[in-house]
């Protein structure tokens, strides 16, 4: 459905050297993503929910302007059901559905107002499309004749996406839609994509939150502009082929620090509130006595556990890794 | 159609619901218009004066009658010498002193000829040019008075005419400024910013990727805005016929015809503004400094184009303001027709056509 070929921009004008955009060519990549020397590419099938992971100023939100015809790439072709982001933009823009980052709605009109007048810029009626939006609208009907403004985080994304449902895209293209969301709201918005993608809705969503990205079909991670991987959340959790350990101590503080005097650790991130770490070479490393001398360091109630990776230690493994 | 009439429900509610504005936008004119017909007067009235008379005879008497019964001076005292005088203008109690020579009326009866000196501050050149002028025709008057009974002859006895408006009321001037600014600020600024608010807001990102014409959200923007300054050119008429008794002396027809053409021009530049900005405060930093300024200062509505130097002369034929000003007076107040502000209307459509050819070509149909 989406098909994204070597896509290349660069916000600084006629290469002057600066950089700031998606597909920043002459880089080293990760021999497992991407072959083409420049430009990012992927493609997403129908009704298939696909996510891009990254933290911000990645370059997820460039990719989705490009995609719904709101800025125009330097170089690279994309394509929505054939039609071409540049030249077919105006019929793209009646077949995609859009919720930008930001909640892009009009805060002094009520939740109403709001859906019955991006019901008629797209030609159609609340009525006409209402099953669609039913399981969505029935939470935030109770307060259809409150303005957007007044409405908590969580229940003006449901009435944006409300919004960019309206019209029965076959394609749905949402920003960083939980950002600023409650971590309940978060969890039932995730649930009714999940629904909508069973209406045969292709669905491209970015997120900068890593525990979001097991929801999606498949996911792209991207960094700086490039993409680190593209697979299934399940397969790129897999290719994280070494052992990862979790420690703990009283001193979360200097932890970090004093684990990054060890040359036996390859790497450490932290993790809320544990340290996740890899070791360079397995036989090197016990564990009995790396915490006994991490109590000699001064740490106390030392917790060192092995643990199986998330999505986010392999998104630091990977961004490690490639040189971006 | 209907996708048009939903926005222009929708501008209207933006409007609506911004109370603190729709009060200002609907308040305005009738702040402005009362403020310009009684307290911001260019008339000049109640100048305080101070008199020095070495002797008091008829003569004087009958001068200083004729001073003090205009609506012009207030007689604030009399002196002794040029030291208070001189106190007088310091303290600022005087903004006229009047000095009869000795002897003024033996003078005036042996030699037909008498002094009489004005000291004015000219700290404000202007109105000082004003009240001595009305003091000298007050002594003339009086001098033709005194040659009447004397039953001199030979004298050139001026008769003056106020075309248009004899009573002189500065009103006849501003009323057609006060409109012209009026219709600047809301179509201009409002436009504008309500155009560029879709933008900062985001919403414009949305409305972009949908089916809708773009020309539907121009419309849409500029409909609001022409009914409320229809609104407020109702008001700022039935304000200066009904209180401040200005006239419409030509067709009321040809006067809404060209506040309507004014109107446009207006319209069209908010949405010039709109296209060459991405924030709400350029925009109201361009409407404000690049329109309003030149419509009251270059307009002819404050100082008189006349008297400018050349450069700003050709600078204030760009200005809409100027040429709707000019018509407005040709119908309003002289009563003429449609046909002979021609030259004015053809300038104001010349000038809304260029405005809306380069927004349409400007208008982004994507983000960048």
């Amino acid at each position: 459905m989406i098909d994204v070929k070597n896509l290349y921009k660069n916000y600084y004008p006629n290469d002057s050297g600066k950089f700031a955009g998606i597909g920043k060519p002459g880089i080293k990549k990760n021999e497992s993503v991407l072959s083409e020397d420049t430009g990012i590419s992927f493609n997403v099938s129908e009704a298939e929910l696909f996510g891009l992971i990254g933290p911000d100023g990645a370059g997820k939100t460039t990719i989705f302007r490009i995609l719904t015809t709101l800025i125009l790439p330097d170089k690279g072709i994309a394509t929505l059901g054939g039609l071409d982001v540049v030249n077919d933009y105006k019929e793209i823009r009646k077949k995609v559905g859009y919720m930008p980052g930001r909640f892009s709605l009009y805060q002094d009109l009520t939740v109403l107002e709001n859906l019955e007048f991006f019901a008629t810029v797209f030609n159609t009626t609340i009525k006409e499309n209402y099953d669609l939006i039913k399981d969505i609208y029935v939470q935030i009907e109770p307060f259809k004749n409150r303005r957007a403004g007044k409405l908590s985080g969580g229940m003006k994304q449901k009435l944006a996406l409300c919004c960019a449902l309206i019209h029965k895209p076959e394609i749905l293209f949402l920003d960083e839609p939980t950002t600023g969301v409650d971590p309940v709201s978060r969890k039932e918005f995730w649930g009714m994509l999940q629904k909508l993608k069973t209406q045969g809705i292709t669905i491209l969503v970015s997120t900068p939150y890593m525990d979001e990205a097991a929801l999606c079909d498949r996911i792209a991670l991207i960094q700086n502009g490039n993409f680190l991987n593209i697979d299934t959340p399940e397969n790129i959790v897999k290719q994280f082929n070494r052992d990862l350990w979790s420690v703990k101590s009283n001193q979360m503080h200097h932890l970090l620090t004093d684990l990054r005097t060890f040359d036996s650790i390859d790497s450490s991130f932290a993790f809320g509130d544990s340290i996740h770490f890899t070791v360079k070479h397995k036989k090197d490393f016990s564990k009995s006595e790396f915490e006994s001398l991490l109590l000699a360091g001064g740490h106390n109630k030392v917790e060192i556990r092995k643990i199986n990776p998330g999505i986010e230690d392999c998104f630091m493994e990977l961004s490690k890794k490639t040189d971006l | 159609m209907k996708q048009l009439l939903s926005f222009i429900r929708k501008e209207f509610n933006h409007i609506l619901r911004d109370k603190p504005t729709i009060m200002i936008l609907l308040l305005m004119p009738v702040i402005q218009i009362l403020l310009f017909g009684f307290a911001l007067s260019t008339e000049v009235k109640n100048t305080n004066v101070v008199i020095l008379v070495p002797k008091a005879d008829n003569e004087i008497r009958h001068i200083i009658d004729r001073v003090n019964a205009s609506d012009y001076f207030d007689i604030v005292g009399f002196v002794h010498n040029a030291d208070e005088i001189e106190n007088a203008f310091r303290r600022g109690d005087a903004k006229l002193a009047m000095i009869f020579e000795n002897n003024f009326s033996e003078n005036l009866k042996r030699n037909g000829k008498a002094h009489i000196q004005l000291i004015a501050d000219a700290s404000d050149a202007n109105t000082a040019k004003t009240f001595t002028f009305y003091a000298t025709s007050i002594i003339n008057s009086s001098q033709k008075d005194f040659s009447l009974q004397n039953n001199a002859n030979g004298m050139i006895l001026p008769e003056i005419k106020m075309l248009y408006n004899p009573q002189m009321k500065s009103a006849f001037n501003f009323v057609p400024g006060v409109l012209g600014m009026i219709m600047m600020l809301i179509c201009a600024m409002m436009t504008s910013v309500s155009i560029v608010r879709e933008k900062e807001m985001g919403t414009m990102e949305i409305l972009l990727v949908s089916p809708m014409h773009p020309i539907y959200i121009i419309l849409s923007k500029i409909t609001p805005y022409l009914l409320l300054s229809l609104v407020n050119f109702g008001t700022v008429i039935l304000l200066s016929v009904f209180v401040l008794h200005v006239p419409i002396v030509g067709s009321f027809f040809s006067l809404l015809m060209i506040s309507v053409l004014f109107i446009f021009v207006a319209l069209s530049m908010g949405l010039f503004i709109s296209t060459v900005t991405n924030s709400q405060l350029i925009a109201l930093l361009i409407s404000g400094m690049g329109m309003m300024l030149p419509a009251t200062l270059l307009s002819g509505m404050i100082y008189p184009i006349e008297n400018m130097p050349v450069l700003l002369q050709i600078l204030s034929d760009l200005v809409p303001a100027r040429w709707y000003i000019i018509a407005v007076k040709d119908i309003m107040i002289k009563g003429l027709s449609f046909s002979d502000v021609l030259h004015e209307a053809l300038v104001l459509t010349a000038m809304a056509i260029f405005f809306i050819t380069i927004s349409l070509k400007k208008f982004k149909v994507r983000l960048e």
